[in-house]
């Protein structure tokens, strides 16, 4: 996990240096200068220390971003820290209560249609799952607004204030994705209950309820993982929904940062989603060896 | 497979329209009547007549001829991102699987580290370091998606590997390089289709999405994502103007998702016919 964390912070880190142009010419462009001068770029060098050896600078980038600290804005010059923890806040919420309903939906959905595999339920809700991973986001969204919140006027258009704003982004968001984790769900269901141990436990004549709880954990195992490995995933394809329902999160932020070339906002915005893709992956590992003990006797 | 492929009339279908569209795209001069970007201010938002089957947008463009225009840039952009990520995916891939040892390792390590940026991500800091167009979209795929072919490939290569076919062919001594083209590349093929068509649509998804964020492709050029942008800032008075462009979008993403679905059934019959074998698993009715 540490080296890998290494290496992505570095590229992060050397993204700056992709651009065509110096990076203290793109600052003296994003802050409008009006004619740039060697002088103005040696003073931004020394102020910024682009004329250190790019390890150096890399040490002291990564230092400063362990302790949240990234750096300041072209623009403001305001930290970037101060302007991204609302904004990774608002996101973070939005995620979590959105990935709640993912998950919630596609359980129930994957449960439902694998104990009536091949019958009508199962049909519909799988058709239904495969229309609804073909739609855009960002047009479902927009045929929200038009509908609920314009012609019916029950919900906000956009913005964050309190409960009932979250109805519509999160519902968008569900729609999107459950589809996928739906399908996921089903297929690792429909795989445990044609498993001996279902066979034996009904020849037993145990509850049916008692049966199901059997097979959800096992069924669970490969959903876990998936689900914990798609939550960054999720929070970084907010970016269009954040958009359309201006909601003022991390990608609204990143949008704003990408129109007025602020790119110290970017470069943390990166790192921090590229951690928690880790963080997640890791955390999936943990969670899978503690629901299934033979994967821990592996590793010992 | 192609047999299986063609027996089932949903993938058949779907090959159709997928082959409609590309047609459409390749030939929209000749078949629509208007110009994508001539403008005609005094006919804007005109309805569906005959003349605009689909009628006109803000600036008077017809929408029917903006949509199919809009073909080019939505699946083309597409098809040569794929194409890319594709080769450099399987080639890494082969590379990694057939030589196992410390290659192997480097490039795995390299596909972990690719994997730790979502595409979305990745595109946003390609867009602000240099500038908003698809082209850097496009690479933004390229770099994030090749990772994930490479270890699909990697796993299908190293399977076919190991089994018996390739190790005669070492055996009698032929040479790895037509080890691999004759024995080990023909069978990979069907994985890399598989792969290749479920993740055009989220490609196809993705690259409106980011023209409907006004970062993709340029303001006349008529492209799907583009089209709603426009239409988004007309949505309260004109809500009419959301429709067409989404129903491409579904419509081709649907099609894609079949075909994906049918190759995998085609590929893997045991999938469609374990459905059949189930009730009578054991001669035991399940419930």
């Amino acid at each position: 996990m540490f080296p890998l964390l290494l290496a992505v912070s570095f590229i992060t880190f050397g993204l700056t240096y992709l651009t065509n142009e110096n990076p203290a010419v793109a600052i003296l462009h994003a802050q409008g200068a009006p004619n740039i001068t060697p002088q103005l770029i040696d003073e931004i060098n020394a102020q910024y220390g682009f004329n250190q050896p790019l390890l150096i600078q890399y040490w002291q980038w990564l230092v400063q971003a362990i302790h949240l600290d990234f750096g300041t804005s072209y623009i403001t010059g305001d930290s970037v820290a101060g302007r991204i923890a609302p904004a990774f806040f608002n996101t973070l919420k939005l995620t979590v209560v959105a990935s709640t309903a993912i998950i919630f939906t596609s359980i129930t959905l994957g449960v439902v249609s694998a104990y009536t595999a091949g019958r009508l339920p199962d049909r519909i809700i799988r058709s239904l799952a495969f229309f609804l991973t073909a739609l855009p986001s960002y047009w479902v969204a927009s045929m929200f607004i038009i509908y609920f919140s314009v012609k019916l006027n029950l919900l906000p258009t956009s913005g964050l204030n309190g409960v009932e704003s979250y109805i519509l982004p999160v519902t968008v968001v569900t729609l999107s994705y459950a589809g996928i984790y739906f399908r996921n769900v089903r297929s690792s269901m429909v795989e445990q209950l044609n498993k001996d141990y279902v066979l034996y436990l009904k020849a037993c004549g145990v509850q049916s309820s008692t049966v199901m709880l059997h097979v959800l954990r096992n069924a669970l195992q490969v959903a876990v993982s998936i689900f914990c490995m798609s939550i960054p995933m999720i929070m970084a394809g907010m970016v269009v929904i954040e958009y359309i329902f201006a909601w003022p999160g991390l990608g609204q932020l990143s949008l704003k940062a990408i129109l007025e070339q602020d790119f110290p906002v970017i470069q943390a915005y990166v790192l921090i989603v590229a951690v928690l893709f880790i963080v997640f992956n890791t955390l999936a590992d943990v969670i899978n060896a503690w629901l299934n003990p033979r994967l821990r006797e592996v590793h010992e | 497979m192609m047999k299986r492929l063609i027996n089932n009339k949903m993938a058949v279908v779907a090959i159709v329209i997928i082959a409609l569209y590309i047609v459409l795209g390749i030939a929209a001069p000749i078949i629509t009547p208007y110009h994508p970007n001539s403008i005609n201010v005094s006919n804007k938002y005109a309805n569906v007549s005959l003349q605009h089957l689909l009628g006109t947008d803000h600036l008077g463009r017809d929408i029917l001829t903006r949509l199919i225009y809009a073909i080019r840039p939505s699946l083309l952009y597409v098809f040569v991102a794929l194409f890319a990520s594709v080769s450099i995916g399987a080639t890494m891939g082969f590379i990694s699987g057939y030589m196992k040892g410390y290659v192997d390792v480097v490039i795995m390590r390299l596909c972990d580290i690719m994997l730790a940026f979502p595409s979305y991500v990745v595109a946003l800091a390609l867009i602000a370091l240099l500038g908003a167009g698809a082209e850097n979209i496009m690479l933004a795929f390229i770099l994030t998606r090749w990772a994930w072919f490479c270890r699909v490939i990697r796993t299908s290569v190293m399977q076919y590997t190991s089994s018996d076919h390739v190790k005669f062919a070492k055996v009698i001594g032929m040479k790895d390089s037509s080890i691999i083209r004759k024995h080990i590349f023909p069978l990979t093929l069907a994985d890399i289709a598989i792969i290749a068509s479920s993740s055009m649509c989220s490609m196809i998804l993705q690259i409106s999405g980011f023209s409907f964020l006004g970062l993709g492709v340029k303001a006349p050029t008529a492209e799907w994502g583009m089209m709603l942008n426009e239409a988004r800032k007309v949505m309260f008075t004109h809500p009419e103007m959301m429709f067409a462009p989404g129903i491409a979008i579904v419509i081709i993403v649907m099609s894609f998702n079949f075909l994906s679905d049918a190759l995998q059934v085609a590929l893997d019959p045991r999938i469609e016919s374990k459905k059949s074998m189930n009730p009578t698993k054991k001669g035991v009715m399940t419930s």
